[in-house]
């Protein structure tokens, strides 16, 4: 039984249209690597999945039942989480507060900030995350730092269903190693589905058990990682460029 | 002219006690408020009386309690200007509801409240859904107001309703520290909505990364809503206050923008970034606390009132320059 299930998928913008037909499937326990160019709609797919963008045509299936997202709170609530390229922290905010967004711990109406602040710490200590003091802005963040607590909020949020869009962006060797660990520990769990998006190829075939290609706004290319290498990864993007520029006359 | 930032050389502790200090955002207006009051008692005995702080107080405390809503709605990256003009309607509304519709007292001011919300709801509605930006929405909100409350009116003062005379009138204005009392009680509670709520928190969110609160699951355009409700609520709240005390209910309470645009500068003074995402109900009240002590001081050494514009324009300046200052010595000086 797949966990999360994506049925003829088509997204819009206007005049552009970022996602055509998009078929795709993922079951718990199992790590789905998604790769394509810039802008090839990987982004705005994981949007769609996590109830931020609707789509104009397909259906989105969770534990083999057709939902209707109606909004982030709405996936959430079904078990889908997300850490977003664009981060998503919120520069004013301390790094706990960041942490717990749009989820806080309270007592009764107030917020709970020694809670959060508590377990804040002792997350991104499990992690193995560096930051001497939760109570700082996440403005005073470097860009691997915020990576991190983007990932933490998610991974420390009882998802089901999780979508990393490019979380290993900004991250040095070391750190790339803790996130990569982490979606490790995560599939071990084995109730998890995990869908993660990277530039990568090497990064992405450590630690997936499929492979999927989105271009043209279609999934084109989707194999188990067995099955395939970075080289023939390489191959196909670059082909499908090369193909694109001989159909353009170029 | 440059400003010393050397640290005192002294223990460790004044030390931390002094960078804990700066790097509040209230820091600067208290300085400002506390000078203000040493250099005022010094020039006139008159300053510190039981009825000079009485006449402060009731010059700070409406439009304090406008300027909180004006936080929120400030932190949550929006503004409204038609705040001081639902202060002079709401007062009306309370008297047509009683004088003409025979509403009994509390109900005709809590509808005179409720009103007023449902101005903010249409002033976040046509600013969330419909894109119009929102010193935009809330000009045409002003002049609409305006147009309402003079036609409805006839641009004439009337007496306070009989039947709010009396306890209620006292309790909600016309008492000598009524207005005050609850202006610092707004001010505690939404200081505590404001840094101690989800409510707060997801105005901060809003106002400093709207996607990333969208992305978080925040309803944004439900914070926003919100924010202006509360500021037209608040506003409404303060003409009632304003007109019990004056005992009569006048068109031209808050002058038109006066209220408005007092309660934006005490906001900015007291150190709300009017870019959002953040700011202070506490520095807002002593913003406020500031401009109506130059101005009662004034008064009192004998100055004209004339050139009290040309200070309060400088110390709308002064102190923008002095918080975006103070701002990269907070995000300098981290740990
Ligand atoms: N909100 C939006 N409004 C309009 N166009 C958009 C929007 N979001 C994405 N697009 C467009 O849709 C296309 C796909 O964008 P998307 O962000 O999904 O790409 P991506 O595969 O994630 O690229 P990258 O690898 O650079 O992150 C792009 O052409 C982009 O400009
Ligand atoms: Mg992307």
């Amino acid at each position: 039984m797949d966990a999360l299930r994506v049925e003829g998928v088509a997204k819009r913008f206007g005049a552009l249209t970022a996602l055509t037909d998009v078929n795709l499937h993922v079951g718990r326990g199992e790590v789905l690597g998604l790769l394509g160019d810039n802008g090839a709609g990987k982004s705005t797919l994981i949007k769609v999945i996590c109830g931020f963008h609707r789509p104009d045509a397909g259906r989105i299936l969770v534990d083999e039942v057709p939902v209707v997202l109606r909004s982030v709170d709405h996936a959430r609530s079904l078990g889908i989480d997300t850490v977003y390229q664009d981060l998503a922290l919120v520069n004013e905010l301390s790094v706990y507060h960041n942490m717990f967004l749009n989820r806080e711990h309270r007592i009764g109406p107030l917020l709970n900030n020694r809670l959060m602040r508590r377990l804040a710490e002792e997350h991104l200590r499990e992690m193995g995350v560096d930051i001497p003091d939760v109570t700082v802005e996440a403005a005073k963040l470097s860009g691997g730092q915020r990576q991190a607590i983007a990932v933490a909020r998610s991974v420390y949020s009882a998802a089901r269903i999780l979508l990393l869009d490019e979380p290993l962006a900004a991250m040095g060797a070391k750190e790339a190693t803790i996130i990569l660990d982490l979606v490790a520990d995560l599939k071990a769990r084995g109730d998890v589905a995990i869908v993660i998006i990277a530039h990568n190829y090497a990064q992405a075939l450590q630690v997936c058990d499929r492979v999927a290609i989105l271009q043209q706004g279609r999934i084109t290319f989707d194999r188990p990682t067995a099955e395939t290498s970075v080289a023939e990864l390489t191959d196909l993007m670059v082909a499908d460029y090369r193909g694109r520029r001989r159909a353009a006359g170029g | 002219m440059s400003v010393a930032v050397d640290k005192p050389g002294g223990p460790a502790l004044a030390r931390r006690a002094w960078t804990g200090f700066i790097r509040r955002r209230e820091a600067s207006v208290l300085v400002v408020a506390i000078a203000l009051v040493v250099y005022f008692q010094a020039s006139t005995p008159l300053f510190l009386t039981d009825g000079n702080l009485r006449n402060i107080a009731q010059a700070t405390a409406p439009t304090a309690i406008v300027a909180v809503g004006i936080v929120f709605l400030l932190v949550s990256g929006e503004i409204d200007i038609s705040v001081g003009m639902v202060a002079a309607l709401a007062p009306y509304l309370m008297h047509y509801a009683i004088d003409f519709y025979g509403v009994p007292a509390v109900p005709a001011i809590l509808l005179a409240l409720l009103l007023a919300a449902l101005v903010g709801l249409v002033n976040g509605l046509i600013t969330t859904r419909l894109k119009v930006p929102s010193f935009v929405t809330t000009l045409g909100m002003f002049y609409l107001l305006y147009g309402i409350l003079l036609t409805t009116s006839k641009a004439y003062p009337v007496a306070i309703p009989s039947s709010v005379k009396g306890d209620l009138q006292t309790w909600l204005g016309a008492g000598d520290w009524a207005s005050l009392s609850w202006c610092l009680l707004v001010v505690v509670f939404f200081h505590l909505v404001l840094t101690r709520t989800r409510w707060g928190l997801h105005t901060i969110s809003v106002g400093g990364n709207m996607l990333g609160a969208t992305e978080a699951g925040i309803r944004v355009n439900r914070v926003k809503v919100g924010n202006f409700m509360l500021v037209s609520t608040l506003g409404a709240f303060a003409g009632l206050m304003e007109a019990f005390r004056i005992n009569s209910i006048d068109p031209n309470i808050g002058g038109g923008t006066r209220i408005t645009f007092t309660a934006i500068a005490a906001a900015v003074i007291g150190g709300t970034a009017l870019a959002g995402g953040s700011g202070t109900v506490i520095g807002a009240l002593l913003g406020m606390f500031v401009l109506a002590v130059l101005q009662n001081g004034f008064n009192l050494v004998g100055v004209s009132a004339n050139p009290f514009f040309l200070i309060q324009g400088l110390a709308i300046l002064v102190s923008m320059i002095a918080n975006q200052y103070l701002s990269r010595l907070r995000r300098a000086g981290g740990s």
